[in-house]
Formats: C-alpha cells, sequence, structure tokens
C-alpha cells in the first residue's frame, strides 16, 4: 500500500464508488475530480457506464481531460445538448455536479448570491440542475467544504433537495451523495444530509466546524482508501500530469 | 423564388425598439456576433433577448439596449460568468426570465408548433417556478394525475442566427459537432436572419457534406448574410475555435467605461477587424 494517498485521491475513488449500480447510463461529471472519477469506474467495476467527452459525443474510451472529442479517445454516440435533455428525461443518466450552496436537505444552488431581483453576486444561473434533479440521481462535488457553501437555506433553488422534491411528488428524484475535501456526505431518512465518513487525517470536528447546520461526523467511520490498481489506473494512465491537484487546495499525503 | 441574400449595412432597417429577439448558438459558442454589432449600431433598445446566453447577451447589457433576458444561463464557457451580464443583473438595471435550459427549449419547440405550451418535469420543486409565477404547472388528465409544469410558448419577433454555410435561398448548413437549438429559434420567430460564413450556390452544399448537415431549409429563413468570422470571437467549428484573447479582452472591459468604448469601437461600430480574423484563423 502507498503511503503518499492524498485527499485527491480519496476523492477520486468516492467519486468513482457512486457508479457501482449505475449500468448502462451516460455518466455526466462536472469538475476535475468527478471527471477522473467517472473514467475510473468505467476501467474497473462498471464497464457499462457511458462517458461523455463534455461538448457532443459519448465516448467508449475516454477522450483525455478537459479535453473534447477532437484530441483523442473513442467516439460512440453523438449527444449534442437538444439530445442530452432527451436523455435527461429517459431517466438513463446521472450527474455530478457543483454547487456554490448546499443546505441541509440537499437543495443547490449554482444561480446567483443574494436576492433575485437585484444579487450580490450573479453566479451561472439554474443550467441543467432543476431537470437533472427532478429527472434522474444526481450527486455533488464540493473542492472547499466550507460554511459559507453548506448554508441554512440557498439563496435560490437550482438543484431540488429533498424536501422540495417530497412536496412537488417528484418520483424519479435521487439525490445521492456529497463528496468533499473533508467527507462523504449522504442523507437520513427524512432526507437531512448526514456524515457517511470522513477522510483519513480529517477530524471530524473540523467537518462540523465547517458546515453551516447542524451536523454531527463524530462517529463516522473513515472513507475508504483507493486500491494499489486504483492508484495505479489514477496517477499512471488517466491524470499523470496530476491536474487533480489543482482542484483539491491542499494534497496533503495521509497514507 | 426570390433570393434572400442582403447586405450588412442595411440589416439596421430590420430591428425594432420593443421587440424579442431570439440568438442562437450556445454560451461562447456559434454566436452570430456580426448581427449582434448590427443591432448595437441600430441602436434599438428596450430589448427582450431569448438566448442560451453568452457575450451576445453581456454585449447587449454593456450597450444597455436590453430590458429583459430570457435564458437558463449567461456563460463565456472558458470563463464561467459573463461579466457585463452580472454587472447588469447586480445594478438590478435588467429583468431576467431564468428557466432550466430543457424549459427554454420546450418554449421554443411550443412557439414553432403554434401551442400554448410544452409539459415538462423539469422545474418542479426548484425556485425557477418561484421567481417566475406566470409559469404555472397542469395536472395529467389521465390515470397517473401526475403534476408537471406547463412551460408556455416563447414566441419571437426575430431569430438571429449564425451558420456555417447557407444559398442565397435561405438553406443553411451547420458543420460543426452540435446544431445547439437553432432550428427551434428559426421556427418560434416571425421572421429570421440567418447569417454564414460563406453563401454557396444549392448543389455546392451536399457536394462534400451529408445532407443531414442541412439544419434550416428556405421556409423557415427570411433574409441571407454573408458574414465570414461573423461568430467571431465565439467558436464557429470547423471553421475556427473561439478566439480566447479576444474573449478576455471583452471580459476585462467590463471593469470601467473607458475600456469598454475601446472595445466597442474596435469590434461593434466596425467588425471587419473580426473578418480579417478569420481570414487568417
Amino acid at each position: 500500500m502507498s503511503n503518499d494517498i492524498t485527499i485527491a485521491e480519496i476523492c477520486v475513488a468516492a467519486c468513482s464508488d457512486i457508479y457501482r449500480e449505475s449500468g448502462e447510463l451516460l455518466a455526466h461529471a462536472v469538475g476535475i475530480v468527478p471527471s477522473i472519477g467517472a473514467r475510473l469506474a468505467k476501467l474497473t467495476h462498471s464497464p457499462d457506464i457511458i462517458l461523455s467527452d463534455g461538448e457532443a459525443f459519448m465516448m467508449s474510451e475516454a477522450s483525455p481531460l478537459g479535453k473534447p472529442a477532437s484530441a483523442g479517445g473513442v467516439i460512440e454516440g453523438w449527444a449534442p445538448f437538444r439530445r442530452i435533455f432527451d436523455i435527461v428525461a429517459t431517466g438513463r443518466r446521472q450527474s455530478i455536479m457543483g454547487a456554490s450552496q448546499i443546505d441541509q436537505y440537499g437543495n443547490q444552488n449554482i444561480s446567483l448570491i443574494g436576492d433575485w431581483d437585484k444579487p450580490k453576486r450573479q453566479l451561472i444561473g439554474v443550467r441543467g440542475a432543476p431537470g437533472n434533479t427532478a429527472n434522474h440521481r444526481v450527486d455533488y462535488w464540493v473542492a472547499r467544504h466550507s460554511a459559507r457553501l453548506f448554508v441554512e437555506s440557498v439563496d435560490m433553488v437550482s438543484g431540488v433537495g429533498n424536501d422540495r422534491a417530497k412536496a412537488a411528488g417528484l418520483k424519479h428524484h435521487h439525490l445521492g451523495v456529497i463528496i468533499t475535501n473533508l467527507a462523504v456526505l449522504g442523507y437520513d431518512e427524512n432526507g437531512r444530509v448526514k456524515v457517511l465518513s470522513v477522510h483519513p487525517g480529517v477530524d471530524p470536528q473540523e467537518v462540523t466546524d465547517n458546515t453551516g447546520f447542524p451536523l454531527d461526523a463524530s462517529n463516522a467511520p473513515e472513507t475508504r482508501l483507493p486500491t494499489d490498481e486504483e492508484l495505479r489506473l489514477i496517477r499512471e494512465v488517466i491524470d499523470p500530469r496530476a491536474v487533480r491537484n489543482r482542484e483539491v487546495p491542499v494534497p496533503q499525503p495521509v497514507g | 423564388m426570390a433570393g434572400k441574400l442582403m447586405d450588412a449595412a442595411d440589416l439596421g432597417g430590420l430591428f425594432e425598439d420593443g421587440m424579442t429577439i431570439g440568438i442562437g448558438g450556445w454560451g461562447s459558442r456559434r454566436k452570430p456576433m456580426s448581427l449582434v454589432a448590427a443591432l448595437v449600431r441600430s441602436g434599438a433598445k428596450d430589448l427582450r433577448i431569448v438566448s442560451f446566453g453568452g457575450p451576445d447577451v453581456g454585449t447587449l447589457c454593456a450597450t444597455g439596449q436590453v430590458r429583459e433576458v430570457v435564458h437558463g444561463f449567461v456563460t463565456l464557457d472558458s470563463i464561467a460568468v459573463d461579466p457585463h451580464f452580472a454587472a447588469s443583473r447586480q445594478a438590478g438595471s435588467i429583468t431576467t426570465t431564468e428557466l432550466d435550459e430543457s424549459m427554454l427549449v420546450s418554449g421554443l419547440r411550443a412557439a414553432g408548433r403554434r401551442l400554448p405550451f410544452e409539459v415538462t418535469r423539469s422545474g418542479l420543486g426548484s425556485d425557477v417556478l418561484t421567481v417566475n409565477p406566470q409559469i404555472r404547472t397542469i395536472t395529467s388528465p389521465y390515470a397517473d394525475g401526475q403534476t408537471l409544469v406547463a412551460m408556455p410558448a416563447v414566441p419571437l419577433d426575430l431569430a438571429l442566427i449564425h451558420l456555417n454555410r447557407a444559398d442565397t435561398l435561405g438553406n443553411g448548413q451547420c458543420l460543426g459537432p452540435d446544431p445547439y437549438v437553432d432550428d427551434l429559434f428559426a421556427r418560434a420567430a416571425a421572421r429570421t436572419i440567418l447569417s454564414a460564413e460563406t453563401v454557396l450556390s444549392t448543389r455546392e452544399l451536399t457536394a462534400n457534406a451529408h445532407p443531414s448537415t442541412l439544419l434550416l431549409n428556405r421556409t423557415m429563413v427570411d433574409h441571407v448574410i454573408e458574414a465570414p468570422g461573423g461568430a467571431h470571437f465565439t467558436a464557429c467549428l470547423p471553421d475556427y475555435p473561439r478566439n480566447e484573447e479576444l474573449q478576455r479582452e471583452y471580459a476585462a472591459a467590463a471593469a470601467d467605461p473607458a475600456p469598454w468604448e475601446r472595445y466597442r469601437a474596435t469590434y461593434l461600430d466596425d467588425e471587419s477587424i473580426w473578418r480579417k480574423e478569420a481570414v487568417n484563423a
């Protein structure tokens, strides 16, 4: 076992685990760590998932990280944006999205900070978050776990949380996990965010202190470490230039 | 069959104050920037812009011509948020109808089909419905009894679209990897202006390209403009990629009036410089 495993690599393995039960569907992953995780899943336990190049193509062999199909890989399907919406509506897709805010029921915001009429900070807009969360499993990736991101209540619900989904009768709604640089979070039977595991080397109190709503991490197990084979694939095959270290703030050795 | 080719200098007469104008492309990809520059030069104001927004929306915010933006996002792709759009929102100087991306697709499709709305699941439970109380839900009349979103049609007075090739009759060809939803914009609009990198004879369009690349037929297009480099600085694959350097200059110009005036004078008052860059690309 390597003794220099980084938080980024632990997060990649956690992202990969998202796809264990996926079967044959389109894996959409926003961000570097989720993109590496989806590739790792495809190369290990979940060969049936379909990767996207982030542009217009479905890939049976992934294009280089962050690059469209024209940079390499093997195209197996055409999925321009309009077809993505058709695929979303079928439910044969999963998405790991980012977030600017997440609340205790998993409501997510990427639209704006402040008031709707005159925001303090305009962000990208709701994009596909309402449709994604209404139609298929959505997981979140948070590179910097902080109390500014995990808030009591989000300024605009872009991705639908468990309380809202229940009220709206969304039967295809499924929030999976939230993977952060400190922990893996899930949801309890009431739809509230709970801690599933804390990454090795992270003080559980740090998770609580950096969350803007009550979150008990004291009895959580440690997040699993990547296997030697996973580490080899991450370091030598998928991300040899270690782009992952740019996304996770402090690549601390923890093994 | 009358030819629809017109000169860019005559575009101004097609724009009127208060129009609802749909703009094709997606983010900072294959935007009809030459047509947007003509819209800027026309001085038309109080506009309602419908767009999968990029620098088209940002430009018209910077010139103060926009009253309302109907969008699912406004992004420059390699720069997450268009700073001109953000500045207008943060100043409270424009109103917005913010939609899930697929809801905007539904609204355009409904308009093109002359239907009042399209049913969709997208938007339920989110604040899109809270901030847009004009969007109503509908209950399925069948046994499932589901409550769904009745996304209202988004009809347009005018659609602006840029494609790789066209003929003078208004047949438009997309040679890039993604047609986006440009055909839905054209169908939703009372009139459509199509600019193209190159205008060819009808026969030449399919001499070396599959007929499935013909995205717009001539019933969907009213005016054709030949505009080489007409999507600059956005990407127009396979003819040219995004000009990231020029996009950075555009974004940086949001900081102060002086750099914006310089940008405007260089690239909007006379966009022939883009055409030179397209030729050199």
